[in-house]
C-alpha cells in the first residue's frame, strides 16, 4: 500500500511533460481527455490512500532511506485520513474543473492543461508530505503554476494586476515560511515534521520557537487568506480564469489552514502545549475578524467572482474557529466543514463560469434578469447558497454543527452566533445574485434597458452539448456535497481522523520508529448525538440569509427613511472598501502589519 | 561580529519590503522581491556555517575535517531555482503589462479596486 503514496505528485508530473512535448501535434480534445484521465485516476488513487490510511499513517521514505534509532536521514511521505482526505478533494475538483474547461476555454494551449497538471502535483504532494522543507517546495511550485494560471488571459483587464498582487503577497509569505524553517533547522538540526517536533520538546519554548512559529503561521495565513493578510486573495480570483477559480476557492486556501495545523501539532504543540489557551484566544479573535469581514465584503460586491472571493475569506475563517479550538473535536469538525464547503463553492463557481460563458459578463447589474432561459444554473445557484448556509442535510451543516458543539463544550458559545450571521450574510449574497440574475426580482439597476427580443444564445457554437460539460461537474460537485450530509458514521470517521492528526506522539512514533501506535483515546463525545440540537440554528441561519437577501430587491428602495439608512450603512462601508486598493504595496503593507500584530501578541502573551 | 549575518537577513527583508511597498515601477518591484528573497539565502548559509570548515566534499580530506552543513546549501540552491521561477514569471507579467498599458507603475493599474 505505501509504495503507491509517491504515485500522486509522480503521475501527474510525467503527463505534464508528456503533455508539453506532446501539444503541438496532437489535437485539442487529446489533451483534454489525458488531462481528465490523469486527474480522474489520481482521484480514485487518493480515495485508496484513503482508505489505507484509516488506522495509522501511510509512512514511505524515498529511496528506501529507513530512519535508524529514531534518527532521519531520508525524506518522507506519511499519509494519514486528514491529508488523504483533502488531497482526494483536491483531486476531485481538479477533474471537474478540467471537465468543465473541455468546452469552456476554447483558447487554451496546450501549456494550459500541462499547468493545471503540475498544480494538482504540486496540491497532492503538498497534503501527503512529511517533510518540512518539502511543504515548502510543494507550497511554492502549487504558488507559481497558480500564478501563472491567474494571469493566463493577459487580455482581460486587471489580469496583470491581479496576478501581480497574488504573485508578489504569496511569495513574501514563502520567503517567512522558508524563514521559519531555516530557524527551526538551525535549533533541531532536521527537517522531518515528526523529527523536529520531538527534538524542540526537549527543549524550552523561547525567543526562536516563538519567532519561528510566528513566521510560519503568517506565511501559511497568507496563503489561507486570514485578516489581514487576504488583500490579494479578490483580485487574483476577480482575473482568474473560471476553472483556476474552482480550484482556488475549493481547495488551495483550505491548504494553508491545513498547513498551519498540520505544523501545528507536529511540531510546536509539545513545546507551546502549556500556552495553548492563550494561542486559542489569538487565533480565534483571527478567525473571528475573517469571518465576519469577509461576509460584509462579500454582501457589497457586484462582480460574482470578488462576491465568491469574499464568501472564502469568510469561510475561511469560519475553518479556522474549527482549527484555533485547539482540540480534536474542533479538527473534526473543520475538516469535514472544509471538504463539504470546498465542493459547494467549486459548483458555484461553476455556475459563475456558466454565465461567464454564456453571457460575456459576470457584472450582476448588467447581468440583470437576462438569465431566464437557464433554470437548471438557477437551481445550481440557489442549492449552492442554500449550502452555504448550512442547510441541512448538506455536509456544511454536519460540519458546522461539529465545531459549533466543541466551541460551546469549551466555553466559546459566542462562536455559535458567529456562525449564523457570518454564514448568513455570504449565504444571502449568492442568494441575492441568484433572483436577480436568473429571476429578474428587484429594481433594474440604473441605466437599465429591457432586452427587445428574446435573447438568443451570444455563441453561436453553444450548441446543448457544451452545457452539459459545464453543469454536469457542478451537478456532481454540489451532490457530493449533499451526499456527505448522509455518510453513516462520517461524524465519528471524522473524529477518528482528527484524534489522529492531533496525536503527535502516535505520528511521530509512526514516523520515526515504525510502530503501529496503541491509537489515541477518543476526546469527543459521539458526534452523531448532538446534531440535532444544531438544527434550529441552522434553520435559522437559512431564514436570515433568505430575509437578507431580499432587502435589497424590495421595490422601491432608496426613497424614503429606509432608502436614507441604506445609503447611510453604504457610506459607512466604502471607507472599507477603500482598503481593498487592489495594490500591491496595500497588501504586503498589511502583510507587515498583520505580521507583527500575531508577533508581537504572541511574543508578549506567550512568556 | 556573531549577530552581523543575522543583521544582515532582517536588514534585507525589511528593505526589500520598502521597496516593494513604494515601488513604481515593476521591474524596481520584481528585484526588490529578490532583495527579500536573498535574505533567506543569508539567514540559511549563517545557519549551517562553521568557523574553520571547508566546502562538504568528503575527497582527500582527512575523516573528521571540520565542514559547513551540506544540506543548507541544498536549501539555497532549491531556493535560488524557487526565485529565478518567481521573478522570471514576474518579469513576463511586467513584459505584458508594459504592452496592454503602456505603463511599468502599478499605481496606473486601477481595473480592481473595492
Amino acid at each position: 500500500m505505501s509504495t503507491l503514496t509517491p504515485l500522486p505528485v509522480a503521475v501527474p508530473l510525467v503527463m505534464a511533460a508528456l503533455l508539453v512535448g506532446l501539444g503541438p501535434f496532437v489535437r485539442r480534445r487529446v489533451l483534454d481527455a489525458v488531462a481528465i484521465a490523469t486527474a480522474a485516476a489520481m482521484t480514485v488513487l487518493t480515495l485508496v490512500l484513503l482508505a489505507g490510511a484509516d488506522e495509522r499513517p501511510l509512512v514511505y521514505w524515498f529511496g528506501g532511506w529507513v530512519p535508524r534509532d529514531g534518527v532521519v536521514v531520508g525524506i518522507d511521505f506519511a499519509v494519514d485520513t486528514a491529508g488523504a482526505a483533502l488531497a482526494t478533494l483536491g483531486a476531485l475538483l481538479m477533474t471537474a474543473a478540467l471537465v468543465f474547461t473541455w468546452r469552456y476555454f476554447e483558447a487554451a494551449g496546450t501549456l494550459f492543461h500541462a499547468l493545471m497538471l503540475v498544480f494538482l502535483a504540486a496540491l497532492l504532494g503538498f497534503c501527503l508530505t512529511g517533510d518540512l522543507f518539502n511543504l515548502f517546495v510543494f507550497f511554492e511550485l502549487l504558488s507559481v503554476a497558480a500564478y501563472a494560471l491567474a494571469g493566463y488571459r493577459t487580455e482581460n483587464p486587471g489580469s496583470i494586476q491581479g496576478a501581480l498582487n497574488f504573485a508578489v503577497t504569496n511569495s513574501v509569505g514563502a520567503f517567512m515560511v522558508l524563514s521559519g524553517i531555516a530557524l527551526l533547522y538551525g535549533r533541531t538540526g532536521s527537517l522531518n515534521l515528526a523529527e523536529i517536533g520531538r527534538s524542540l520538546e526537549r527543549g524550552p519554548a523561547d525567543g526562536l520557537v516563538v519567532v519561528a512559529f510566528v513566521l510560519l503561521l503568517a506565511g501559511f495565513f497568507v496563503k489561507a487568506a486570514v485578516v489581514p493578510f487576504h488583500f490579494w486573495l479578490a483580485d487574483a480570483y476577480a482575473v482568474a480564469p473560471a476553472p483556476v477559480c474552482i480550484l482556488l476557492a475549493g481547495v488551495v486556501s483550505e491548504l494553508g489552514l491545513y498547513a498551519a495545523a498540520r505544523v501545528y501539532w507536529t511540531v510546536f504543540a509539545g513545546v507551546l502545549g502549556d500556552h495553548a489557551a492563550t494561542l486559542r484566544g489569538v487565533l480565534l479573535g483571527a478567525a473571528a475578524l475573517t469571518a465576519l469581514l469577509g461576509a460584509l465584503m462579500c454582501f457589497l460586491q457586484v462582480h460574482l467572482a470578488r462576491l465568491l472571493a469574499f464568501a472564502t475569506v469568510s469561510h475561511v475563517g469560519l475553518t479556522l474557529v474549527g482549527f484555533a479550538l485547539l482540540e480534536p473535536a474542533g479538527l473534526a469538525g473543520a475538516l469535514l466543514y472544509l471538504v463539504a464547503d470546498g465542493l459547494v463553492k467549486a459548483s458555484l463557481f461553476v455556475c459563475v463560469g456558466v454565465l461567464q460563458y454564456r453571457l460575456g459578463t459576470i457584472d450582476e447589474r448588467s447581468l440583470y434578469g437576462r438569465g431566464r432561459g437557464e433554470p437548471v444554473t438557477f437551481g445550481l445557484l440557489l442549492l449552492g447558497g442554500l449550502a452555504l448556509a448550512g442547510l441541512p442535510p448538506f455536509g456544511t451543516f454536519l460540519g458546522k454543527a461539529m465545531m459549533e458543539h466543541a466551541a460551546g463544550t469549551a466555553g466559546h458559545e459566542w462562536v455559535a452566533w458567529l456562525f449564523v450571521v457570518a454564514s448568513a450574510v455570504s449565504a444571502a449574497a449568492v442568494l441575492r445574485v441568484g433572483l436577480r440574475v436568473f429571476a429578474g426580482w428587484g429594481p433594474p439597476p440604473h441605466g437599465w434597458t429591457p432586452p427587445a427580443a428574446p435573447e438568443a444564445p451570444p455563441e453561436p457554437e453553444a450548441t446543448p452539448g457544451t452545457y452539459a460539460t459545464m453543469l454536469v461537474p457542478a451537478a456532481v460537485l454540489l451532490a457530493t456535497a449533499l451526499g456527505l450530509g448522509f455518510v453513516p458514521g462520517l461524524a465519528e470517521r471524522a473524529q477518528a481522523a482528527a484524534d489522529h492528526f492531533a496525536d503527535r506522539t502516535g505520528y511521530a512514533a509512526a514516523v520515526l520508529d515504525g510502530q503501529a501506535a496503541g491509537g489515541p483515546a477518543s476526546t469527543a463525545s459521539p458526534a452523531a448525538g448532538h446534531l440535532p440540537a444544531a438544527v434550529p440554528a441552522a434553520l435559522l441561519t437559512v431564514g436570515l440569509a433568505v430575509a437578507l437577501a431580499a432587502v435589497p430587491l424590495r421595490r422601491g428602495r432608496g426613497r424614503g427613511r429606509r432608502g436614507a439608512a441604506i445609503r447611510a450603512m453604504l457610506r459607512a462601508t466604502l471607507a472599507l472598501r477603500r482598503l481593498h486598493s487592489g495594490q500591491v504595496g496595500d497588501s504586503i503593507t498589511w502583510l507587515v502589519v498583520g505580521t507583527a500584530t500575531l508577533g508581537g501578541l504572541l511574543a508578549t502573551l506567550l512568556r | 561580529m556573531r549577530y552581523l549575518p543575522h543583521l544582515v537577513t532582517i536588514w534585507l527583508f525589511a528593505v526589500g519590503l520598502y521597496g516593494i511597498v513604494t515601488s513604481r515601477n515593476l521591474i524596481h518591484m520584481v528585484t526588490c522581491l529578490a532583495v527579500v528573497q536573498s535574505s533567506t539565502y543569508v539567514l540559511l548559509l549563517t545557519i549551517g556555517f562553521r568557523a574553520g570548515g571547508t566546502a562538504p566534499i568528503f575527497l582527500d580530506v582527512p575523516v573528521g575535517t571540520p565542514a559547513v552543513d551540506p544540506v543548507v546549501k541544498a536549501l539555497a540552491l532549491t531556493d535560488v531555482v524557487v526565485g529565478a521561477t518567481v521573478s522570471a514569471l514576474l518579469l513576463a507579467l511586467a513584459v505584458q503589462a508594459h504592452k496592454r498599458h503602456g505603463t511599468l507603475d502599478p499605481e496606473e493599474f486601477r481595473a480592481l479596486r473595492g
